[in-house]
């Protein structure tokens, strides 16, 4: 079978041991050159660390390398025979909210990191929230620096116990355990003799066979056009192709469809791939679809089936995370973009803000500044076709854009 | 289930076909930077993907620093032609002619630093409010961050420190008159995909790629091409070596290796195997740590 994709986050809080860990990944799989190697090397002896530290093959921008923390979503690459890896590398600490939540807008799996010796802390449970609430179905939670309990069973079980207890309350269906040593390198890549009593897999055998093809919607048909494709060429003078991204179900040449909002049905004739036909398209192809007859379909409208439709709204029920440094002014206008369509948008209420490290509603304090997660509820200057976001991430998230700065101030997701 | 199952490269064609078409939806003016590069060539093919049948709809640019290997230049007019495509040229000899930018003297001087100036000129003459280029983020530490939408203020400067969150794959694009964006469709690609990928579509690179005879010169543990623009220290010979280039770029920075890789499944078996990386062959990265951070940071692609 041929390679696959995953993406997953990794977030921690400073010294949790993320840092080593992507660099224990990326070594143990020999994804280090030799180049980068001595690069660090280099850079450890002039901190006087000795040898290679792994942690430092992760740092990026220069402020950070001085600062000594990471700041901003940075996004690392290696593969095995299995599958090749995307790892969104996010800092961990509340002050950077925004980007654990920008990196795990992308994510399937999550890791989550437990320092063994502190076990469950408020970044533990704002962590796994954040998990949660961008819909990603699988988390493993690494208990780190086992090394420096004794590689005690008991204490393992306890923070699992912990984390079980805590984690009903969330929708994440797939949670696992593995107790590691990001420095030593047990259970990351090589199975650890320290640990007989740990029967599960390591976690680099997780990452090749978590199974993530089925978390993606294959029930409900979702096309958001795209781009029309005209050719006005002698070769293709009548040619009319839509093109997009398949976000939701299966289509095949030959089903009836449904454009949507003009409600006009019509037909596949044809899928294409670049300049090759194919008979079926799914997520997350990028394809090329002709119907059968001429309809008005453009940019930001959309191709379902009749008997399956997302909701066409104007008042929606969202929770979004703050993006940007300036506070969100009540009654401010916005531009909502929602797969390829974008309208004008007003914030009419903020229902509450959520104290993310122990999940309380606040409700006497609806200022919203960067970082803070929200339920607001949302008014469009026309309706958008969402789906709940649980159901479906492409069609359940949008984002907010200033109309006057023109910066994205704000990542949505739906609930139905 | 497994129907619905795609391999990496396809989801990674999947995923750069999309956001060249987004370019074309959001931007009135984009371009593709075309540096004669395979990373710029497998932008170029996924754009004829992403537009077909239709031609690509936006231009060709190439920045000439005049210091160019011959087969690059015939390479690109050959694409070009195939592709029905516009070519728009920005001359960094003709920045020097107009004295808008003064050359490097010395030993190791490149043209690679006035690309900068002349890239940021072609920019402005044509107004364009986006441009492609085939960086990835696994080249270079400061690129690890970057964003598919990569936002540039009018004196076409990158502000790591103040990116545009980027979320799912909703790309936001507005911007101000005078600014303009990046993009990036293969950030998520690694050397190793870009050669999987040319294989598996069987995709045309200059021969420079493909291991040849020619004359070089070994410099700080470099080999670098023997030509008219490169200057020769004292205790320099010429030396005929069976090399390939990993990457093309100005024809005096541009570091081969000593490689028997003249097919494309031996230059991808080569570089599956390679332990070192593919900048690390260029001479304009050495001068400091940071020196690619600070040369985006100008506005280089
Ligand atoms: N003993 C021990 N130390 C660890 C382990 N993982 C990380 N560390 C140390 O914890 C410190 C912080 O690690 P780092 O990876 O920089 O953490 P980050 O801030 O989460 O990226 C460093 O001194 C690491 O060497 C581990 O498994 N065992």
């Amino acid at each position: 079978m041929a390679q696959g994709l995953l993406r997953f986050i990794t977030a921690g809080s400073v010294d949790d041991g993320k840092s080593t860990l992507i660099g224990r990944l990326l070594y143990d799989s020999k994804t280090i050159f030799e180049d980068q190697l001595v690069s660090i090397e280099e850079a450890s002896a002039q901190r006087g660390t000795d040898g290679a530290d792994l942690s430092l093959l992760t740092d990026g921008l220069r402020a950070e390398r001085e600062q000594g923390i990471t700041i901003d979503v940075a996004y690392r690459y290696f593969a095995t025979p299995k599958r090749k890896f995307i790892i969104a590398d996010a800092p961990g600490h509340i002050q950077y909210t925004r980007n654990m939540v920008t990196g795990a807008s992308t994510a399937d799996l999550a890791i989550i990191l437990v320092d063994a010796r502190a076990g469950l802390l408020e970044q533990t449970y704002r962590h796994s929230f954040i998990t949660h609430l961008l819909g990603i179905k699988h988390m493993v939670v690494c208990v780190n620096k086992m090394d420096l309990v004794d590689w005690s069973e008991g204490r393992y079980n306890e923070i699992v116990e912990e984390f079980r207890d805590f984690s009903s309350r969330l929708d994440v269906p797939d949670i696992r355990f593995i107790p590691i040593s990001a420095l030593k390198g047990d259970n990351v890549v090589d199975a650890s003799d320290k640990m007989p009593w740990y029967e599960g897999p390591t976690l680099l055998h997780d990452l090749e066979h978590v199974h993530v093809a089925a978390d993606r919607n294959l029930q409900d048909c979702r096309f958001p056009v795209q781009y029309v494709i005209r050719p006005q060429t002698d070769a293709h003078r009548d040619f009319r192709g839509y093109a997009g991204r398949v976000a939701g179900g299966v289509f095949k040449v030959g089903d009836e469809v449904l454009a949507l909002p003009s409600g006009i049905s019509s037909q596949v004739t044809s899928i294409s791939i670049g300049e090759k036909s194919v008979d079926k398209a799914f997520p997350p192809q990028s394809v090329v679809m002709t119907l059968a007859n001429d309809i008005d379909l453009s940019r930001g409208d959309m191709l379902v089936r009749e008997n399956n439709q997302p909701e066409s709204a104007q008042d929606l029920d969202v929770r979004i995370c703050w993006l940007s440094d300036q506070p969100m002014r009540p009654g401010a206008r916005f531009e909502l973009r929602h797969t390829s369509r974008e309208v004008k948008a007003v914030v009419k209420e903020v229902v509450y803000k959520l104290d993310i490290n122990t999940l309380h509603r606040m409700e006497d304090d609806l200022s919203i500044g960067m970082n803070d997660i929200a339920r607001v509820r949302i008014r469009t200057a026309a309706p958008v076709l969402v789906d709940d976001y649980r159901r479906n991430r492409a069609t359940g998230s949008f984002i907010l854009v200033d109309p006057t700065t023109r910066l994205t101030v704000a990542a949505g997701v739906v609930y139905t | 289930m497994s129907d619905y199952n795609m391999s990496h490269l396809d989801e990674l064609e999947a995923e750069g076909i999309y956001v060249l078409r987004e370019v074309a939806a959001q931007f009135e003016r984009p371009a593709i930077l075309f540096s004669g590069g395979k990373d710029s060539i497998c932008v170029t093919h996924l754009a004829k993907k992403a537009f077909a049948p239709a031609r690509i709809p936006m231009p060709l640019v190439h920045i000439d620093t005049g210091h160019n290997f011959p087969e690059t230049i015939q390479f690109r007019d050959d694409l070009v032609e195939s592709l029905g495509v516009q070519l728009i040229v920005g001359s960094v000899q003709d920045l020097i002619d107009r004295g808008e930018v003064a050359e490097e003297t010395g030993f190791n001087a490149s043209r690679n630093k006035i690309q900068t100036p002349t890239l940021i000129s072609t920019i402005e003459a044509h107004q364009f409010d986006a441009c492609v280029g085939g960086a990835r983020r696994d080249e270079e530490k400061a690129r690890a961050k970057e964003r598919f939408f990569s936002h540039r203020d009018d004196f076409s400067q990158w502000d790591p420190k103040n990116q545009r969150p980027e979320l799912w794959d909703l790309y936001n694009g507005k911007h101000q008159p005078g600014e303009h964006f990046r993009v990036f469709p293969l950030n998520n690609w690694t050397e190793l995909d870009i050669w999987n990928y040319i294989l598996r579509e069987n995709i045309a690179i200059p021969s420079l790629y493909f291991a040849h005879e020619r004359r070089v010169i070994r410099r700080a543990g470099q080999i670098l091409a023997h030509s008219d623009y490169l200057n020769l220290r004292p205790d320099e010979q010429p030396e005929s070596l069976q090399i390939r280039f990993r990457t093309l770029g100005d024809l005096t920075i541009t570091g081969a290796v000593e490689s028997d890789a003249d097919t494309l499944e031996k230059i991808v078996a080569e570089v599956a195997a390679a332990r070192k990386t593919e900048r690390g062959g260029r001479m304009d990265d050495k001068r400091s740590q940071s020196a690619m951070e600070d040369r985006k940071k100008e506005g280089y692609f």
